[in-house]
């Protein structure tokens, strides 16, 4: 029976390749993934061990605001100079050095801020260095509070040479340096991890990046020989007290590398979710070659029926081919993931984290044996109702006339609308509470449920949209050829909603939420100016002032954005300049109290947080902020929260406790009659030192913001490319399928005078039919899945529903190309066919 | 030596000196040695022979189904020895018919949707005169709704023979169209290509091995190893069937 099986499937290499490879490309997005995760990991895990070689212990003050998982250099307050004092008198301790860390970043020579793809822009002060990493290649340290020394990484990005000029901007304002030297790292690496670094003279580096002398950003501690980490770390931390943490350099590695690979975890998952989807398309198609398959070999398996064989050895004939084509598919996957995910690890590292040293390509058990799994297990599951139809034939169908009844579609359609039900009410389950795997599953179901509806659905719309491109014969043979089995048209078309759902439900999402943003900004926000930075980026207070007296100005406002402890709750909140101003710019309405009433020791609260922490105007709450002791607020004014304004605002004087004395955020009214344009001309110069901070009009800011969801549906747009082009494959598989299928019939058109061009398109049309009906499948599937998402998410702000009309007409459009272009392989295949031949095959 | 038949003046189609050999080398096998033969215009013509004689591939290279290795193929006055694709579909579109063994009729069309198929597929006007004189000959007058699987064999080998017929061809070439039916079902269709022949003067080729099949044509041409042997001008089947049986028993 194996040996019928082998010989079935090597006389069908086509089909055997066409079905395998949708599972190949499954596979390979999940090899990929792992692959590509694991040599990341292996390579940030090399380069944190290298960041803290020679560091055995560091110490840091205690983060007063628990629970962020940001970079501890940001919220942690300075050390005070005894700390270090303290620690070099501690017993075992060989080397103590100060560190003076902060962000610095570098104005290239275009006037625009030097960017890196995430990894951080950091100065520090030239001193010695305990990880002997370091290595200076030209000119020498940097002297006085005009010179500093740059990163490899930096000097080439910037094409800064020894000698130029550059300008710098720290917490202290845009200050112009000569590069006195250019450093790099052991093996002639530019930077560790693809960061930007620039090293001031110790004096400067405390006075821009810390704000004064005599304070760090942490102590890092080298042990004396013999003396191991955990003891240092025990000592130092016995020696300086509870205020400050002391960690070894293996755990701060971890820690970072922890962090590192949380992230990467989380792309992880995003991937393998893509492939699942890439797998769950190839599953239709692989469904839907057996079933055609069966269908073709109908004779011959009844014919091995007549002659004895069993039920169970005819299912079992056609989950072995299965089998076969799982296992070849999954190494073939494999080997192919693991390219795919080398290449993407060495684009990532090339474009996306700078100079990162890649570690060997490897091959992580969990690709392995999630490869296998997979690539077998789809295969098999989709063989499963094809074998037990396959064990149904009866032996007497060998004898008659290949003809392949329609059977009746009730089974299908109940089932279908049953699971179509189940998959709708996990879905609108798992929205309302929030519980993602019942969202997916919902949607999973869903499309199994839609898929089996789609033979019933078929006959009618494949009617309509044949109609339209049957003006001629040929036209209309291949409209009515599509209309023929409506089961395998409907599997096939099913296979091409799925992509075309899920991006279309994303499109709805993001053109709802770019609306809603549109909206907010319009309803809500009267200012006509908005000051932010890109990337965290801060600005002066005193610049604000500026603004505010800037003729033509009527009022702004701004505030400092921070992490604090709000009742022990860590949430992020505003300090605002002038909370009158900011009541009137955004349109808050005061629900208790009155916003004049925020000063000093008092707080803004929404509704909607007063409530949940039962809180009332008078209330009191305890606030810890980065800096300082934690102190009792009471609450002023409670106010509906709107699309701008929500949780907790304390006045300015807070702002003294933020880790950034700096403004985040600006807004600014223009007094009537005056264009908008005429003081944005007149308030951008105030920023020009800051090019990081942009002064926007509304509309410019309402762009901005949606064109972050552009990038956003791009690479959604781009990872579910893979299931639609498996869909592809399906489109092709069928047709050439139905074209051996229909070989004598092509063969006899032929013979009545069809030319090879009619013939071409009549398969075109064929073709086209089934990928537009499968696009008006998943543009309203997809339609259906987006509109639950946008009302689940009404109350995180998504309030309008938008429709992205022209994208829908794009994604018909292409699925008509598509179905053309699938149809050109079997098309030619069908003009080329020996009429004779044709006409007499069986 | 071969034996040159048929010498009437008006020739629908007609093949001169045609050798037609499969495979190469050891394995060849000569289908046709040098048959030249001339079908008569407005006759019913039976081409017989036992099997592997070389019947079925004198009628594809007829037809223009098949290439000759060497000789010549002219249906009407065109010649068709060395016409490409394209004149060989419009060959097939204006000036021949095919009756198939399997009927080969698209299941996805009605029985009259069938029968116009090669003038839709050329781009022809339908006459509609003739057409209803064809369907009221093949007696399908209240079957053109149907599709071919709500018909019986007879019904779609008739549908089959209007659809060769509908578009006027100069030859119409059936090949075993009895092969696949009942004895009566087969009777009407073998008389209604004697009535075409005879009634319309529609050139007809069949291809047959059955005696009595045969009998129903104005001219019956023998062929054994891949020539023309015999001719028999009005046979009866008793006359058919002996010739076989001399065919059977070989010719030197």
């Amino acid at each position: 029976m194996f040996r019928a099986t082998l010989k079935s499937l090597m006389a069908r290499k086509l089909r055997l390749l066409l079905s395998g490879l949708s599972v190949v490309l499954g596979v390979m997005f999940v090899s990929g993934s792992f692959v590509l995760t694991d040599t990341l990991d292996r390579s940030f895990d090399s380069l944190f061990s290298s960041v803290y070689t020679g560091v055995d212990a560091q110490v840091t003050t205690k983060p007063k605001v628990q629970g962020g998982d940001g970079d501890p250099e940001s919220s942690a307050a300075a050390l005070p100079a005894s700390v270090l004092e303290t620690v070099r008198g501690v017993d075992g301790v060989r080397a103590v050095v100060g560190d003076v860390v902060g962000p610095a970043r570098a104005i290239g020579k275009n006037g625009k801020v030097l960017t890196t793809s995430g990894a951080p822009r950091l100065g520090d002060a030239w001193a010695e260095d305990l990880s002997g990493q370091r290595v200076l290649r030209e000119g020498r340290a940097p002297e006085g509070d005009r010179e500093v020394v740059l990163g490899g990484f930096l000097a080439k990005s910037g094409g800064f040479a020894v000698g130029d000029e550059v300008a710098v901007l720290t917490a202290a304002p845009k200050q112009t340096y000569e590069v006195v030297g250019v450093f790099g790292y052991q093996g002639g690496r530019d930077s560790l991890g693809g960061e930007m670094s620039i090293s001031f003279s110790p004096a400067t580096a405390h006075r821009v990046l810390l704000g004064g002398p005599d304070t760090y950003t942490s102590v890092t501690v080298q042990a004396a020989d013999g003396v191991p980490q955990d003891v240092v770390r025990d000592r130092v931390a016995a020696a300086i007290g509870a205020d400050y943490q002391v960690k070894t350099g293996t755990e701060l590695a971890k820690a970072q590398t922890d962090s590192i690979g949380e992230g990467l975890k989380f792309f992880n998952y995003i991937l393998l979710g893509f492939a699942g989807i890439a797998l769950f398309v190839g599953a239709f198609i692989i469904f839907n070659t057996f079933s055609i398959i069966v269908a073709q070999r109908t004779k011959e398996l009844a014919l091995m029926r007549a002659m004895g064989a069993s039920r169970r050895q005819m299912m079992v004939s056609v989950v072995l081919e299965a089998l076969v084509i799982g296992v070849v598919a999954s190494v073939v996957g494999l080997g192919a993931g693991v390219g795919v995910g080398a290449l993407l690890a060495r684009l990532f590292a090339t474009f996306g984290g700078g100079s990162l040293q890649l570690a060997s390509i490897g091959l992580p058990a969990a690709a392995v044996v999630s490869s296998f799994a997979v690539g077998i297990l789809v295969t098999m599951a989709a063989s499963v109702f094809p074998a037990v139809r396959a064990s149904r034939i009866a032996p007497v169908a060998a004898m008659r006339e290949a003809a392949t009844p329609d059977r009746p579609l009730t089974k299908p359609t109940v089932a279908g609308a049953a699971l179509s039900a189940t998959g709708g009410t996990l879905l609108g389950i798992g929205l309302a509470n929030g519980v993602l795997w019942m969202v997916f599953s919902g949607i999973l179901v869903a499309f199994l449920g839609v898929a089996l509806l789609t033979p019933l659905i078929s006959k009618p719309v494949v009617a309509v949209i044949g109609g339209l491109l049957s003006w001629s014969t040929p036209g209309t043979l291949g409209r009515r050829n599509s209309a023929r089995n409506p089961r395998r048209t409907a599997i096939t078309a099913a296979a091409l909603m799925v992509g075309i759902a899920l991006i279309t439900g994303v499109s709805i999402v993001l053109t709802s939420a770019t609306a809603s943003i549109t909206k907010v900004a319009d309803s809500q926000i009267s200012a006509d100016l908005i000051i932010s930075g890109e990337e965290g980026a801060t600005f002066e207070p005193a610049v604000l002032d500026r603004v505010r007296s800037t003729p033509g100005v009527e009022s702004a406002f701004g505030f400092y954005s921070d992490y604090a402890a709000v009742d022990g709750d860590r949430m992020h909140l505003q300090a605002v300049t002038d909370f009158p101003a900011m009541q009137r710019l955004f349109g808050l309405r005061a629900t208790a109290g009155s916003f004049a009433d925020v000063t000093g020791r008092t707080v803004a609260m929404a509704e909607e947080t007063a409530k949940a922490k039962n809180l009332g105007v008078g209330s009191t709450v305890t606030v810890q902020l980065a800096k300082g002791e934690q102190q009792t607020y009471s609450v002023a004014v409670i106010y509906a929260k709107n699309g701008v304004m929500d949780g907790v605002q304390l006045s300015a004087a807070a702002a003294a406790d933020f880790s950034s004395a700096e403004l985040t955020d600006a807004f600014a009214k223009v007094a009537a009659g005056t264009p908008v344009a005429d003081v944005q001309h007149r308030v951008e110069p105030l920023f020009a030192d800051n090019p990081e901070v942009s002064v926007q009009d509304r509309s410019a800011f309402v762009r901005q913001q949606a064109a972050q969801l552009d990038t956003v549906l791009l690479m959604v747009q781009i990872l579910l490319a893979l299931a639609i082009l498996i869909a592809v494959l399906g489109v092709v598989n069928t047709l050439a399928l139905s074209v051996v299928e229909r070989t004598r019939e092509l063969g006899m058109l032929r013979a009545i005078g069809m030319r090879r061009a009619q013939v071409m398109r009549m398969i075109i049309v064929e073709s086209v039919v089934i990928s537009v009906f499968g696009a008006l499948l998943g543009l309203l599937v997809g339609s259906g899945l987006g509109v639950a998402t946008v009302r689940a998410l009404r109350d995180q702000g998504i309030t309008e529903l938008g429709f992205p009309w022209a994208r829908m007409g794009t994604y018909l459009a292409v699925a008509a190309v598509i179905g053309v272009v699938a149809a050109i392989l079997p098309a030619i295949r069908a003009a080329r066919l020996n009429v004779l031949n044709a006409i007499s095959y069986e | 030596m071969t034996v040159t038949v048929g010498t009437s003046t008006s020739t629908a189609a007609r093949a001169v000196g045609v050798t037609k050999v499969y495979g190469s080398g050891e394995a060849a096998v000569t289908a046709l040695d040098g048959v030249s033969v001339d079908i008569e215009r407005g006759r019913f013509t039976a081409i017989m022979g036992p099997s592997g004689s070389g019947k079925s591939t004198l009628m594809h290279c007829l037809a223009g189904l098949d290439d000759v290795d060497s000789g010549e193929v002219f249906v009407g006055d065109a010649r068709v020895t060395g016409l490409r694709d394209k004149g060989l579909t419009d060959l097939r579109r204006t000036k021949v018919g095919f009756v198939f063994q399997q009927f080969n009729l698209l299941p996805t069309l009605t029985a009259e949707e069938n029968i116009l198929l090669p003038l839709a597929i050329g781009g022809r006007k339908v006459d509609r005169a003739w057409f209803d004189t064809v369907v009221d000959t093949v007696g399908l007058r209240d079957r053109l709704g149907h599709r071919p699987t709500q018909l019986s064999g007879g019904q779609q080998q008739r549908v089959a023979c209007a659809r060769a017929l509908v578009g006027r061809p100069d030859v119409v070439f059936a090949d075993e169209p009895t092969g696949n039916l009942d004895s009566r079902s087969g009777a009407e269709v073998l008389g209604f290509l004697q009535r075409s022949a005879q009634e319309f003067g529609q050139t007809v080729v069949m291809v047959t091995h059955d005696a009595n099949a045969a009998s129903y044509a104005d001219r019956v041409v023998f062929l054994a190893d891949g020539r023309i042997v015999r001719e028999l001008v009005e046979p009866t089947a008793e006359a058919v069937l002996d010739t076989m049986k001399h065919l059977d028993g070989g010719v030197a």
